[in-house]
């Protein structure tokens, strides 16, 4: 990958927690209009680097950078405001705001900033992006699981986020969801948004990503297309043990 | 804090308007009841601007008011200044004072907050007695003004319409609605891209600038100020329990507590002196168990129960 | 300089104890008790009405007032609390309702104890003089501190070497966790703040021999015990002891050299120090 077309950057980034080290030397790059995913087994480091991107933790090692500038130093609205948008990986909404409020507040302060009808406006249309938009005055605790994680989405996207980070933004869907679900990624992806998404739904990762990224015990140990790096026997023997591979 | 409306302006103005027709219709007694109670209005309101929307429980309310009062008092006693100069600098040392102990203690969570602002009051008076009794030779603080209750009472409903005034600007801007997204999920409003810490301490901040106007207005009402008067740690539970009796979740809330509040109390303290602390402990008590929303929070419930029936 | 040294080491044996009550109580059963400092005071209260009205030795009054405080905090944690720790959807929520609530309780107490004596609890017990290395203090500060340190030790032990000590040094860990290995969580919580109230209590009667007190003055060792909690790290048991030599030593030399009435001034310093340097504590690894 040519780094200095890359949007987001990773380099040589490790989190300890006193002694517990939960992401040793990750170092990958996200170009522009790519959806990465990275993948590996539960306990393997994946939510806490997407935190280290977002600013949630701040890496006790390396460097990460987006569009050439240091954020890694910097807090999580900080960084928000210079383009990173996420989803959390069990939803995240205010119960006490509106849909259509829970929208408007990422428009609001993100990336791209908006106030007043504009914001409200553009909140309407990002809702409408993720088929919500009948929805703009319904409270969030009469929504269903699916419908809660289309609004954090639109919230997320209604920042205009330059890099878009998705944590298991699948996980916890029904089959019948799990579909919707794939299909308005797909139109995020079609859009050409540049996006990292952590993921357990092998499928969806094969369908929707350019490339993965694959972590164990904290450290990468394949990087590739999906065929590629689904194939490698290392990549098999941390997902299934080593009896297997 | 709900975005405040055109309606909610309209009817605080009207009350405004009538009650600066008390003085009028009162005095001696009850004149001085109306300067309380606008002093903890003004207080209370201020309190809830900052306190309804963040959760986050601030004492400090005595330790602006007594900076408020100590200022114009030593200003005047001992600097010849005059009343309104220093009621201007009580209100700039009121907001500074506020705005450091913000930066030092709001980027940490609430129960930091809680623990500084609880001793504050008693540690600054013990501070300034330390200075007034090596530095400044001990003496007392004399504030004589041609103000009576009357022109107290008026100063106090400026300040506490302005500081409605203000809350409802704020409910309405950027600010106003940062503030209700960090008050439901402060993760939340930091991934959206709310400098969180800011917006709390500018919050905060404006407490402590109203809170020492207060301070500085009610200084002429003594005439002879000391240390132990001004920064009597109970005002700042005062605030609170009126703050909360009302309910914290609109601005106008602090008015329905004060009011049915301060009766009582004064009912309590002339016949019972001895067990009207009891009355602060049992108010608590009452906010915790039975009205955890305060008397706003009862209102909207019994709305929207008879919303539901028809 | 050495009489700083030593009556503040004698000092903070107290301080200790008492910081190691609330770490209980806020640490394990999660209640920010803001009306520890009154529990003191009872304590205290209860020390000297005893010896004015029948000469019965405060240390006697130790051991009467730890099965009636154990008692006592276990009904309020029982009912008053565990309302609140029920209701509470997150721990900021409980950290609101458990602090206006406790605020409640300590004018409450405040009350009653006026009712019962609204002077200063003055009374003399062992206060003859004693040299230790060469500095001058009384007996009755030996004895306290001495006494403090059994019991801190002995708690120690408990925690260390106990079936339910262990679990209740699990639940400060994690409360979640504890109740997925089996620990009896809403148990464990209670014998943890009755014991945190215990300990406070007992602190209360021993500071009561050799420190005047009144109704009034239990906001000042709320204070005082937060702050070294907060310095020590919450949950940190040997922080706490550290930080409350720290402050007893800070405010034996600030009450000596400067002014003895700028002790809170003094304890305040301390306690910005911490907040813009280590807010975690000296010990903590909790991430705030």
């Amino acid at each position: 990958m040519n780094s200095s077309r890359a949007v987001l950057s990773v380099k040589n980034v490790t989190k300890r927690f006193g002694g517990l080290i939960a992401v040793s030397n990750m170092s990958f790059d996200v170009a522009e209009h790519e959806m990465v995913g990275v993948i590996g087994p539960n306990g393997s480091g994946k939510t806490t680097m997407i935190n280290m991107i977002s600013g949630l933790y701040a890496p006790s090692d390396g460097r990460i950078s987006l569009k050439g500038r240091l954020i890694s130093d910097r807090q999580p609205q900080a960084i928000a405001r210079e383009g990173v948008g996420r989803t959390f990986q069990l939803v995240r909404l205010l119960p006490s705001l509106t849909v259509l409020e829970n929208v408007v507040a990422g428009a609001v302060y993100g990336h791209r900033r908006r106030w007043g009808r504009e914001a409200e406006e553009f909140a309407h249309d990002v809702l409408e992006r993720v088929g919500m938009d009948a929805m703009s005055y319904a409270q969030i605790s009469s929504l269903t699981y699916i419908d809660q994680k289309r609004v954090e989405l639109a919230r997320t996207l209604a920042g205009e986020p330059e890099v878009l980070l998705l944590d298991e933004w699948l996980a916890g869907l029904n089959p019948t969801e799990l579909e919707t679900g794939i299909e308005l990624i797909h139109a995020l992806r079609d859009e050409g948004r540049t996006v990292v998404l952590v993921e357990h739904v092998m499928d969806a990762i094969r369908s929707l990503c350019d490339r993965c990224v694959v972590m164990s015990s904290g450290a990468k140990i394949a990087e590739g297309t999906p065929d590629e790096v689904l194939s490698d026997r290392e990549v098999v023997r941390a997902y299934l043990g080593d009896d297997d591979a | 804090m709900k975005r405040a409306n055109w309606q909610e302006l309209l009817w605080v103005a009207i009350i405004v308007v009538l009650a600066a027709f008390w003085p009028m219709l009162a005095n001696g007694y009850w004149l001085g009841i109306g300067v309380d109670m606008m002093m903890y209005i003004a207080l209370a309101t201020s309190w809830v601007l900052f306190s309804g929307p963040t959760h986050y429980i601030s004492l400090a309310s005595a330790a602006f008011f007594g900076v408020g009062g100590f200022i114009v008092g030593t200003g005047m006693s001992d600097y010849e200044a005059s009343f309104w100069s220093m009621l201007a600098l009580s209100a700039v040392v009121g907001g500074a004072l506020a705005a450091l102990i913000g930066l030092a203690t709001l980027r940490l969570s609430g129960v930091y907050f809680v623990i500084f602002t609880l001793g504050l009051a008693e540690m600054i008076r013990n501070l300034v007695s330390w200075i007034q009794n090596n530095f400044l030779g001990s003496r007392g603080l004399y504030v004589l003004t041609d103000f009576t209750d009357k022109h107290l009472y008026w100063m106090l409903l400026v300040t506490a319409a302005a500081v409605y005034l203000l809350g409802w600007i704020i409910s309405r801007s950027r600010l106003g609605f940062a503030l209700r997204i960090i008050g439901g999920d402060e993760t939340v409003a930091r991934h959206v891209g709310i400098n969180t810490a800011m917006a709390k301490v500018i919050l905060f901040t404006s407490t402590g600038f109203f809170g020492a106007i207060v301070g500085a207005i009610i200084a002429p009402r003594w005439s002879y100020i000391e240390p132990n008067q001004v920064f009597s740690p109970q005002l700042s539970f005062f605030v609170v329990i009126m703050a909360l009796l009302g309910g914290s979740g609109r601005l106008w809330g602090p008015i329905v507590g004060v009011v049915p509040f301060l009766l009582i109390w004064n009912w309590v303290d002339a016949n019972f002196p001895h067990q009207s602390i009891l009355v602060l402990g049992l108010a608590f008590l009452v906010i915790v168990y039975f009205l955890p929303h305060g008397f706003v929070g009862r209102i909207d419930q019994l709305r929207a129960r008879a919303r539901g029936r028809s | 300089m050495l009489d700083i040294l030593v009556s503040g080491l004698l000092l903070s044996g107290t301080y200790a104890l008492v910081a190691m009550g609330l770490n209980l109580q806020y640490g394990v059963a999660r209640i920010m008790n803001l009306a520890n400092g009154e529990v003191l005071v009872l304590g205290a209260l209860a020390s000297f009405w005893l010896y004015t009205t029948s000469q019965i030795s405060p240390i006697l009054t130790v051991i009467l007032v730890i099965p009636i405080s154990f008692i006592g905090n276990y009904l309020i944690y029982r009912f008053l609390l565990t309302p609140l720790v029920r209701r509470s959807k997150t721990q900021g929520a409980l950290e609101v309702d458990s602090i206006l609530a406790t605020f409640g309780m300590s004018f409450i107490f405040i009350g009653i104890m006026v009712s019962i004596e609204g002077g200063f609890f003055f009374y003399k017990y062992l206060s003859e003089p004693i040299q230790i290395l060469g500095s001058t203090t009384s007996l009755n500060r030996l004895v306290a501190f001495l006494i403090a340190v059994l019991i801190g030790a002995g708690l120690y032990l408990w925690l260390n070497l106990s079936r339910p000590g262990i679990a209740v040094r699990a639940v400060s860990v994690s409360t979640e966790a504890s109740g997925l290995v089996g620990i009896n969580v809403p148990r464990i919580s209670a014998l943890a703040f009755a014991l945190g109230g215990t300990i406070t209590a007992v602190g209360g009667a021993l500071i009561s021999t050799f420190i005047t007190l009144d109704a009034s003055i239990g906001v000042v060792f709320t204070l005082k015990a937060l702050i070294i909690v907060i310095m020590g790290g919450v949950g940190e048991i040997r922080g706490a002891i550290v930080a409350a030599v720290i402050l007893g030593i800070v405010e034996t030399a600030v009450a000596t050299l400067i002014d003895p009435g700028l002790t809170l001034a003094s304890a305040y310093f301390i306690f910005i120090l911490i907040l813009l340097f280590r807010p975690q504590g000296l010990f903590g690894r909790r991430a705030v």
